[in-house]
């Protein structure tokens, strides 16, 4: 497949942005600014940039409590997604969400979850209706290896095959469910063997070449939008952080070497080098888009910290929706 | 607002119709109305449900509108989830009520909560219809009554109707609401009839009806208790008991106001259900009224509901276990003798 350099940029430029937000996150949670949980989606980021370069904005995605690169690679706003984080009445979600419900309807992205395995029954619900309205608009689940130990993923994948649903599984293959190594938890070595099980098709991609997704996806998408049903990608990937907060190292469960070893292989890093290879961008420019966004973090940063905490009405705000509102 | 909707006055006269086919025409009417509203459930398409209560309605609308799902409760409400965030108006059906465990996860931390947690930006309405309640023998996974389990989920609404106008205008309006409403059935009640207008009509959810009026005690019943509940009423009527029989229809939101308002003129009240007494809505209702009417209570009030047992087999244990006209006229009965102190 031929990438315009449009797009081969706006794959790199998807996966910047996930890097810097995440990072940025990461050192606030640091200094104690971020309430609650954090699980950070670097190391992943070729995934959900090379998903979703392949889906049109009206197009669907369910996330997980690893939800964050989902959002920004959808088009998430830094101002919101930073505010959510901090609990600010400005955020995603009213302060009212936080990190493992960030959600955007407009961009249709349904929401992370902070349930492992429950997006992908939603996701089935949205391809659904995609083609009950018969629109053309297609669903994308996302989800780790680990929710597919879950029964809500077999209910999912078996219901989407049965009615014939546009819809692509995508399978974030970090080798790691929590802290337990896959290994342990299936005696399988790939997720895909599951595909057959339900009648759909399967593939394996390298989750670190963001190209390689992307392909992956764009024929996945195509195959769900021209009405030939559900699909599943397994992307084997590795996130470079702890399953949550912001240590990488001499953590019990997964050695060092391994994590170094992931990490020389790091998504970013290595696509600049092909593309600088390619002639398809300068070192400059590609300096210039880490600038760029350098400055939208930082905004966004100052924005969180400036925008007011919520109001106490909103406590009972948003339980239900009023007739008149509607 | 649903208080914004006047129910329509319920007729004396016309045509009679059974429970089933109460809620089976306002979901054919609803979906002639709105092409968005579909139906989704296990057996439901060409073998028209369980009880019968999706008869016939593939066959006008079509398998695409009324669609059967494999046996998988959790993708069934998650159809319905993503349908609705997405734009439709879905019907799921949970075959029985005991099912709605299997399907909890998606009820409880998706659909319940996720316009909450998205800070109000999605807009949910599903309806899930279930078949509660015992009475045919089907044992205790097959027959219990967990409405108290869902009406202490904030997000969620629990409807439970106990006759077939009650049925369709209730059923009209869960279909119209924009938030996730749970819809109970009684297999009990699935062959009673009543009069029933033929063209579409709501019954406001959170209103509670009074199905007899008296002076002597307030009895609070729903579902197919209010049935048993007016049995013992006329029973007691014989003695000079007076009962004031209020049946909330909608469990939650719950009409409070009702209630407390008929504790105010009888002094004393009895809670009837179906489910086990402990922990069930009878509880909550017991301490709403002690809450905003204590001054008026000349006795505690009374709760009747099942002992603390899973629902037995057997019919003459299931006979026993569930409250009947008997046991609630005698829990009325050692309500209305409680003399006042000091008299």
């Amino acid at each position: 497949m031929e990438l315009s350099t449009e797009v081969q940029m706006d794959l790199h430029r998807r996966m910047v942005r996930i890097r810097l937000f995440e990072e940025a996150a990461g050192r606030l949670a640091e200094a104690a600014k971020l309430p609650g949980f954090l699980h950070l989606y670097v190391g992943e980021e070729a995934v959900a940039s090379g998903v979703c370069t392949a889906l049109n904005d009206d197009d669907h995605i369910t996330s997980t409590h690893r939800g964050h690169g989902h959002l920004v690679a959808k088009g998430g706003d830094f101002n919101r997604m930073m505010a959510e984080l901090m609990g600010k009445s400005t955020g995603y979600c009213k302060g009212k969400g936080g990190s493992m419900h960030i959600s955007d309807l407009s961009l249709g992205m349904l929401g992370a979850n902070g349930i492992v395995g429950a997006g992908s029954p939603i996701a089935v619900g949205a391809a659904f209706a995609n083609k009950y309205r018969g629109r053309g608009q297609v669903a994308v689940a996302f989800f780790g290896d680990g929710a597919t130990n879950i029964g809500a993923f077999h209910e999912a994948a078996n219901m989407a095959c049965a009615l014939h649903l546009p819809i692509v599984f995508a399978c974030e293959n970090n080798e790691y469910g929590e802290f337990t190594p896959r290994d342990k938890t299936m005696a399988i070595t790939d997720i895909v063997d599951r595909a057959a099980g339900y009648g759909m098709p399967g593939v394996i991609v390298d989750g670190m070449d963001v190209v390689a997704v992307h392909e992956a996806a764009t024929e996945a998408v195509a195959r769900a939008r021209r009405g030939d049903g559900p699909s599943l990608i397994e992307a084997k990937t590795y996130r470079f952080y702890n399953h949550h907060g912001i240590r990488n190292l001499g953590l019990s469960y997964r050695p060092d070497e391994e994590v170094a070893e992931w990490k020389r292989r790091d998504p970013i890093f290595s696509y600049e080098g092909h593309l600088i290879e390619a002639g398809t961008a300068s070192a400059e420019q590609i300096e210039a888009v880490w600038e760029e966004l350098r400055t939208d973090i930082e905004a966004a940063i100052t924005f969180a910290e400036e925008s007011p905490v919520p109001t106490p009405d909103q406590v009972l705000a948003d339980v239900y929706t009023l007739r008149s509102a509607s | 607002m649903s208080s914004s909707v006047n129910e329509p006055s319920r007729p004396t006269e016309g045509r009679k119709l059974g429970y089933v086919m109460a809620f089976n025409e306002a979901v054919r009417q609803s979906m002639e109305a709105d092409a968005d509203v579909f139906c989704a459930g296990e057996d439901i398409g060409a073998f028209g449900g369980v009880f019968g209560t999706f008869g016939g309605l593939q066959k006008i609308f079509g398998p695409d509108r009324v669609v059967d799902t494999p046996i998988s409760e959790q993708a069934i409400v998650g159809l319905g989830i993503g349908a609705a965030a997405t734009g439709l108006r879905p019907i799921v059906d949970l075959m029985f009520m005991d099912f709605i465990c299997v399907a909890m996860d998606q009820i409880v931390n998706q659909a319940a909560k996720l316009k909450y947690m998205f800070g109000g930006t999605a807009k949910l309405p599903l309806t899930i219809t279930t078949t509660g309640g015992a009475g045919l023998s089907a044992a205790a996974q097959h027959s219990q009554s967990l409405e108290a389990i869902l009406c202490h989920i904030p997000g969620l609404k629990v409807v439970y109707p106990s006759n077939a106008y009650d049925m369709k205008g209730l059923m009209r309006a869960c279909i119209l609401e924009d938030n996730p409403t749970v819809m109970v059935k009684h297999k009990r009640l699935l062959g009673t009839t009543s009069i029933v207008p033929e063209d579409l009509y709501e019954i406001p959810l959170g209103k509670a009806a009074i199905v007899r009026e008296g002076t002597s005690v307030t009895v609070v019943a729903y579902g197919r208790m209010v049935a048993e509940a007016v049995a013992a009423a006329e029973q007691l009527a014989a003695d000079g008991i007076e009962c004031e029989i209020v049946d909330p229809r909608t469990l939650q939101p719950f009409d409070t106001e009702t209630v407390v308002n008929s504790v105010r003129k009888t002094n004393r009240a009895v809670v009837v259900h179906e489910a086990v007494r402990f922990g069930g809505l009878g509880a909550e209702i017991a301490a709403q009224i002690q809450e905003e009417a204590f001054d008026y209570l000349d006795a505690p009030v009374g709760r009747v509901g099942a002992p603390f047992s899973p629902v037995p087999f057997s019919p003459t244990l299931e006979s026993l276990y569930v409250p009947d006209a008997a046991s609630i006229s005698a829990g009325i009965r050692a309500v209305v003798a409680r003399p006042l102190v000091g008299a």
